[in-house]
Order: C-alpha cells, then structure tokens, then sequence
C-alpha cells in the first residue's frame, strides 16, 4: 500500500516502517508482505507492543518521527475514511460518489506526508504534538496486560482460557479495534467483519471509525 | 517452571507458590537488584515488604505491583504478564521521543526503530483481519 509513496521520495532521507498487527503470528502477514513486494521495512509485531507503546487503537494508524527522533505528528488514521460504512452489504459496493471521495481522501494523505517530507509543512510544534497524544489510562494498562496473556494462552493451544483475558482485555478499553477485532469472528474472506463487526459499527452512531486526520483534504 | 511476559521479553524461570524467584532471577526478568535496603535500580530503591521474602527467594508479582504496575496470570499460575503503569506509559510519550522497539520482520531479523535516527520516519501499522 505504502509502495507507491515510497518509491515517489525514494532520494529523500525518508524511510518507512510498516508494522503488522498480527496476533495469530507472521504467516497471517506473510501472503500481504510478499505480494506487496516493498522496499520499506514490514515488521510482524504479534504481541501488538507498536500499539500499546504509541496508544494506537485501530489500523491503518500511523505516527510521523522526525530526524531527532521526535513525534511530530502523534497517531492518526493514515488516510482510510468511514465511506465503507455506508456500502450495500449484499453486493460489498460503494456509490461511485463514496468511491471517489475516499480515494480523494487517500490522494490527501500521500500528499501531506510528501510535503511534510520535502518542505517539514504539517509537522506540529511540541505543545500541539502533546496536546494530541492519545490518553493513556490505568484500564488501558490492564487492558493491554489481559490482551498479552490472552493471545500468549491462544498461540499456545488454550483457547478457551484465553477467551476470558481477551474479553475482559476489550471491555476494559472498548474504544480498542485493534484489541476487539483479534477475539471476533472472521468472515469468509479472513477479516474480522462479520454481523458482530458491524452491529459494533452501527452502534458508533455519529461518531467516526476512522477519525480524519487535521490536514488539508480531510 | 514459571513464564514470564513483559514489555523487554519472555522468560521462562523456576518459580514457587505464585511468583516467587531467587534474587539472581528476579534481576534477570526485572532489572531489579536485591540489596539490604530493598530492591534497587540505578540510585532508586524501594523497600519489600516483609513477606515477600520468605526461603531466599522473592516475591516478584507481589513487587510488582508495589510499583504501580498490573499483574496477571493465568488460572494455574504457571504464566505471568508483568505489564507496565499507565503513568509510566504517558510519562514515555509526554517527552515526544518516540517510543523505541525492535522487531523481527518475515524472515526473523531483527529491526530497531532508532537506527533510522537521521531520518523522517512514517511508522504505519495495518493487519491482515
């Protein structure tokens, strides 16, 4: 996915670093990772440790470090938007509309990180990177603490323990997809987007799953 | 034998009656030295409470938790999450440093984030579910 932007500012001092949030081990990644064919880092995180360290509740979301190693843009969505919300679930289609509206929204985002990269625009100053840093709460901590044991006891054959660690790991941080969608039922193609994932969804209501990011086209 | 999951690794240690480990043991795991005013790392120290000594061996889980920190483990006691304080999570973000980690990719190796200091980095996350 990230290829294309990779490739466009290959001769800047510019690298990328794509972290697979995969509980159930790399071969799940290892399919995506090699038809991607990329000239960036893909790293398998299986204990979600990216996640819990940068406080990331879902993916696609991405962190912008700058030369000093300093956050300059904490996590946001890397350019997905809520348009599949409104898609015809019998056919998996979206109005033509919707379509280009997110691929619009894909186009902004590439083009922000481009710019950040050549010229340093939308990097925010400390007071506004801090002030957009994700709230780290005691029931996260424990959260994370339940999900590590629950996905240890899963890799390990215990199933049915681990099922209580990864249930009381999601009710003690709801606002976790990431955490949510490794305990969830996959469909037929893989993904954790059965009837379950989108009653979840509809009962966001108003409020975004993927929330835009502050740049320009969002 | 016991299993230890923390944020720096996995260990696998001999261990009693909930998480109790030699002192030799619970610096490995934990970066924690025994001494005679408590357990200490770098200039800090804090003190162990009385019955988390017993036998020579310490009470690691119960230590633990002294520190602010969550603790679990599985129903046998047999597997244990030394998880890390929200506090000391939101203290390493509220610097701005980027939080470092090291992470295997398809093939094993290992890859560290700090060693693209010098670089604009865009770290990215996905999944395959």
């Amino acid at each position: 996915m990230w290829q294309e932007l990779s490739d466009s500012l290959k001769t800047e001092n510019f690298a990328i670093v794509a972290v697979a949030e995969e509980s159930l081990g790399a071969e799940q990644a290892r399919p995506w990772i090699e038809q991607a064919n990329t000239t960036y880092w893909n790293l398998i995180d299986v204990d979600h440790r990216v996640a819990a360290l940068y406080g990331m509740v879902n993916v696609p979301q991405c962190v912008w470090i700058d030369e000093a190693g300093r956050i300059v843009r904490p996590p946001e969505v890397a350019g997905s938007t809520d348009h599949f919300r409104r898609m015809d679930l019998a056919t998996r289609t979206m109005t033509a509309e919707d379509q280009a509206a997110r691929l619009a929204a894909r186009t902004a985002y590439m083009q922000a990180v481009r710019d950040w990269v050549r010229t340093g625009r939308h990097a925010l100053d400390a007071d506004a990177a801090k002030a957009k840093l994700p709230r780290i709460s005691p029931e996260i901590a424990l959260a994370d603490a339940n999900f590590r044991l629950g996905i240890w006891l899963r890799r390990h054959g215990r199933e049915a323990e681990a099922a209580g660690f990864l249930a009381e790991a999601s009710r003690l941080h709801p606002a976790s997809w990431n955490i949510w969608r490794q305990a969830a039922e996959k469909n037929e193609t893989g993904l954790a987007a059965g009837p379950e994932f989108w009653a979840r969804l509809q009962a966001l209501g108003d409020r975004p799953y993927y929330e835009p990011p502050d740049l320009p086209g969002f | 034998m016991a299993e230890i999951l923390t944020d720096w690794g996995e260990f696998t240690i001999p261990a009693a009656e909930g998480l109790r480990v030699s002192p030799a043991d619970a610096e490995r795991v934990s970066g924690w030295t025994l001494k005679p005013e408590g357990m200490c790392r770098d200039e800090l120290c804090v003190p162990l409470a009385a019955n988390s000594r017993r036998d020579g061996k310490i009470d690691l889980a119960a230590f633990w938790r002294t520190l602010g920190h969550p603790v679990l483990s599985d129903q046998a006691g047999s597997v244990w999450v030394l998880g890390t304080a929200a506090e000391s999570r939101a203290g390493a973000l509220a610097g701005l440093q980027a939080p470092d980690f090291t992470l295997p990719d398809l093939a094993g190796l290992p890859h560290r984030l700090s060693d693209l200091r010098g670089k604009k980095v865009f770290l990215t996350t996905w999944a395959s579910w």
